[in-house]
Parts: C-alpha cells; sequence; structure tokens
C-alpha cells in the first residue's frame, strides 16, 4: 500500500537525521555527558535503520548491547570521573587536529572507495533470509573462524580487566 | 468514507491497542498503590488509608489529583532540558513490552518472532533514563542513588536475561506467543524451576523493589535519583515503577506459569485473560509480600548475591538445558 511507503519513507528519513545529529553532539558537545548522550542517540538511530532494513533482530541487539551495555560503562566512566557541569578539556590542536583529519580522511575515503566498489544486489535477489536461523547459521558455521577471533578479544579483555582489578583500588 | 475504508487495519489497530495499554497502566497504578498501602497496613496489625471512599478505595484517585496539581520545580542549577525529559524516558520503555504481550490467544498488539529480546532491549533502556535523572538533577543524592540503581540493573540485567534463555531453549522460539503455546502441555515452571526462581528474585531486583530497594535509601540517600522531582514528574517515574513490575510479573507469568492456560471458569466467556491476570497480580501481591517481611540486604551483598550466586547458577541451568535439549 502506498500510504505504507510513505510512512517508511519518512521513518528512514528520520533514523537519518537522528543517527547524524546525535553522532554530531557525540563529537561536538563540550559536556562530556552530552556527548555519551548524543552517542546513545546515534545508537539508536543505527538500530532503527537496522529496522529500516527488515532486521528486527539486529535493530533489539543494537538497542541491548550498545545502548544498554556500551553507554553505561561509559557513562559509569563520566559519573565516576567528572562533576555535572565540567566542560571537557579541548584536546584538538595542533598535531593532534592534523592527526585528527588526516585520519578521518583516510577512514571516509576507504568507505567511499568500499561503497563504490562493491555490487549492490538489487532488492529481488537475497542473499540471504536474515532471519534468526540464517543469522546463527552463518555466524557458527560458514564465518566460524572470524566469530572466534571476535570472541577472543573479548576474552583479552575480561583478562586485562582482571589484571587492572587485580591491584584493588590503592591507598590514596 | 472511501478514504477510511482504503486506509490500512493498522491505523485502527494502533490507536485501539495504545488508548487500551495506557489506560490499563493507569489502573493499575491505581490499583497497586492502594493494595500496598492496604497490604501493608494489614501485614502490620493496622488498617492502611480508610478515610476516602469506601475502606479507601478512593484514596489513590484523590491521590494522583493531588499530585497532577502540584508544581513541578526545576532545582536552579539543574540540567533543565534532560531533567524534564529523563520523567518520560523512564516512562516510554516501561510501556513498550505491551505490544508484545500475550494477555490472550487473540489479544496481543503484535507477535514478533523476537519477543522475548525485545521486552529485554526496552528494560535496558530504562537504565539509560535512571542515569539520566540522577544526573541532570544536580544533586549527590540523587547521582549516588542513579549510581546504584544504575549498577544493580546491569547486575540483574543478566541472570534475568540467561533465565529467560534457558526457557527459550526448551521452546526453540524467541515468540512470546509460541512460548505460551507451548505450555499447553506443561508449563514451564515444571521444567526450568531454577529458572523461574532466577528470573523471579533478579526481576525484584530489576524494579527496585525491596529487599533490593537500595536506590532509595532514606537515611543516607533521600529518595535516590527521583529527589529532586515533584509533582507529575515524580508520578511518571512511580507510574514507570509499577508499570515494570506489573510488565516483569506478567513475562514471569507467559514464559513459566503457563499464561493464559487454565481451565475453564465457569462465569467467564473470556476466561483465558482472568487466568493471565489473575497469576500476573498473584506474582505482583508476592513481591509486596516480601517487601514487608524481608528485610533488606546491604549494597555489597546484593551485588555479590547477583555476580556470585544468580549468574554461576543460570549458566549452569542454561548449560545443562542446551544439553538436555540436544540429547
Amino acid at each position: 500500500m502506498l500510504i505504507y511507503h510513505y510512512i517508511s519513507e519518512i521513518l528512514f528519513f528520520a533514523f537519518i537525521v537522528l543517527t547524524f545529529f546525535g553522532g554530531i553532539l557525540a563529537v561536538r558537545s563540550k559536556l562530556i555527558i552530552h556527548s555519551v548522550l548524543g552517542l546513545a542517540v546515534c545508537f539508536l538511530g543505527v538500530a532503527g535503520l537496522y529496522f529500516y532494513l527488515d532486521s528486527p533482530f539486529l535493530s533489539m541487539m543494537q538497542i541491548l548491547i550498545y545502548v544498554g551495555a556500551i553507554c553505561i560503562v561509559l557513562v559509569f566512566g563520566v559519573m565516576v570521573g567528572y562533576t555535572p557541569t565540567q566542560i571537557a578539556e579541548k584536546h584538538l590542536k595542533g598535531k593532534n587536529l592534523v592527526l585528527a583529519v588526516m585520519s578521518g580522511a583516510l577512514v571516509f575515503s576507504l568507505m567511499t572507495a568500499v561503497i563504490f566498489k562493491s555490487e549492490f544486489v538489487p532488492a529481488a535477489k537475497r542473499t540471504g533470509d536474515f532471519s534468526m536461523e540464517w543469522l546463527g547459521r552463518s555466524l557458527l558455521y560458514d564465518y566460524c573462524l572470524a566469530f572466534e577471533l571476535i570472541s577472543l578479544i573479548l576474552l583479552a579483555a575480561i583478562v586485562g580487566a582482571i589484571i587492572l582489578g587485580q591491584g584493588g583500588r590503592g591507598d590514596n | 468514507m472511501d478514504f477510511i475504508a482504503n486506509l490500512p487495519p493498522h491505523f485502527f489497530r494502533i490507536p485501539i491497542a495504545l488508548t487500551l495499554v495506557i489506560s490499563l497502566v493507569f489502573i493499575n497504578a491505581l490499583i497497586m498503590v492502594y493494595l500496598e498501602r492496604k497490604i501493608a497496613g494489614h501485614m502490620q496489625f493496622r488498617l492502611g488509608p480508610m478515610e476516602v471512599g469506601w475502606h479507601g478505595l478512593l484514596q489513590t484517585a484523590i491521590d494522583a489529583v493531588k499530585l497532577m496539581s502540584k508544581q513541578l520545580i526545576v532545582p536552579d542549577k539543574a540540567h533543565t532540558r534532560l531533567f524534564r525529559i529523563a520523567p518520560l524516558l523512564a516512562f516510554t520503555p516501561a510501556v513498550l513490552p505491551f505490544a508484545v504481550m500475550p494477555f490472550a490467544p487473540n489479544l496481543q498488539a503484535v507477535d514478533i518472532n523476537i519477543g522475548v529480546i525485545f521486552i529485554i532491549a526496552m528494560a535496558s533502556l530504562n537504565v539509560m533514563a535512571i542515569f539520566v535523572a540522577g544526573w541532570a538533577s544536580n544533586n549527590k543524592y540523587a547521582l549516588l542513588g542513579a549510581m546504584r540503581s544504575v549498577s544493580q540493573n546491569i547486575a540483574y540485567e543478566i541472570p534475568v536475561l540467561l533465565s529467560l534463555l534457558s526457557a527459550v531453549f526448551v521452546v526453540g522460539s524467541f515468540s512470546l506467543g509460541d512460548i505460551v503455546g507451548y505450555q499447553g502441555k506443561i508449563w514451564l515452571f515444571i521444567v526450568q524451576p531454577l529458572a523461574f526462581l532466577i528470573y523471579f528474585v533478579s526481576s525484584v531486583a530489576e524494579t527496585n523493589r525491596a529487599p533490593f530497594d537500595l536506590p532509595e535509601a532514606e537515611s543516607e540517600l533521600t529518595a535516590g535519583f527521583h529527589t529532586e522531582y515533584s509533582g507529575m514528574a515524580f508520578a511518571l517515574f512511580f507510574l514507570g515503577e509499577y508499570t515494570e513490575m506489573f510488565v516483569v510479573s506478567s513475562i514471569a507469568t507467559a514464559v513459566f506459569l503457563g499464561g493464559w492456560h487454565g481451565f475453564p471458569l465457569p462465569f467467564f466467556e473470556y476466561s483465558s485473560v482472568v487466568w493471565f491476570l489473575l497469576k500476573t497480580y498473584f506474582l505482583m501481591f508476592l513481591m509486596i509480600w516480601f517487601r514487608w517481611t524481608f528485610p533488606r540486604v546491604r549494597f555489597d551483598q546484593l551485588l555479590n548475591f547477583s555476580w556470585k550466586y544468580l549468574i554461576p547458577f543460570s549458566l549452569v541451568n542454561l548449560l545443562i538445558t542446551a544439553v538436555v535439549v540436544k540429547l
């Protein structure tokens, strides 16, 4: 139906705006807490885009893991380390600025190259049914090695956390 | 009329479902506040509210009117915009799980195939709202209360997820409709008693209720993260809390206690809804009972209980379930 089409178009642009302005807020705001909240908004926008792409499972996982876990961990750091109105120090100057622009340009050009190089499959020719079964099968059978390698990184992070936590809080 | 007839059915279905859900949320909060005070009273050999209406029945309605007429005070040094938005952020994710709640065979707004994950994701959004409220108040009690609340919530989210997962393993589907349908033969409470126990204990903690109500320690933290809130803003946090109580109890009902299954009742045509609500309110009564009988725990005990007992036990339970299902 036509009306569904309009609604989905509107939602698509709403999610784009959410992601974009969330990202802007995350990098540009002076209060560090705004950055975290901007990041959360950005993640929510990305979750919406996954939903638009007919992958509700991924979109829920995005909310559960990125908003519900990663942002909360960041929040803990902020709550422990900053007072509410403290302005974050500005590090973006001199050598840092040059490096930031360079790395940003590099990532941007690589992404554009990937986008222009890759062949986009028309909607009629789906490469999988993208259901949960399909996802689980492809993660645990077809791309098992990559999946296990990612979990190795997580293991390293856990070991690192244990080593950091081992000393306790110290005397001060 | 042609135009209306051409509109897709969801245009009517969604507003009707929304109206029902919002009225359920408000009525549930009214009933629960009344029951809480009444049961507390009788457990302590007093009568509870008696003045307004028959046995104080109208007490909470009058309280709600009072709260609505109060001024919304924003503290001078608070972050105004975030302070205002936080109650809405806390309330909205508490209401959204109703979209997938199977009240009866045909009374479910949408039956998405990831219902359980949807509910858990919404619960994790709630944590963000508590943090925003505590931080934007610019009050050390609010901030400390929010920190407690957030650390408690993320500690108890894991056993909730793991215990629900073991139920999902048995059924083989994330859809709440399928899970309830499976329990026509046998309730999952019998197959997965440990998972049910872990789920219920951790969901009591997730809703920040006694004996785990440490974010609201009057003697040390005043009212926790909503210390600075007044009027309807405060009421929205309360509504969110009671709605969350309803949501976790009805998930426990749907996943472990057979949902709407039950023998047909003699005088009701829609006995499945009655069964669902009866089971849900029984679990909520249990929560109130806990509150007035158990002494509250210390904060380190609370976190240790989750990380050292509930999570390992639920992991072992999940492993055993996976092995048994595979056999």
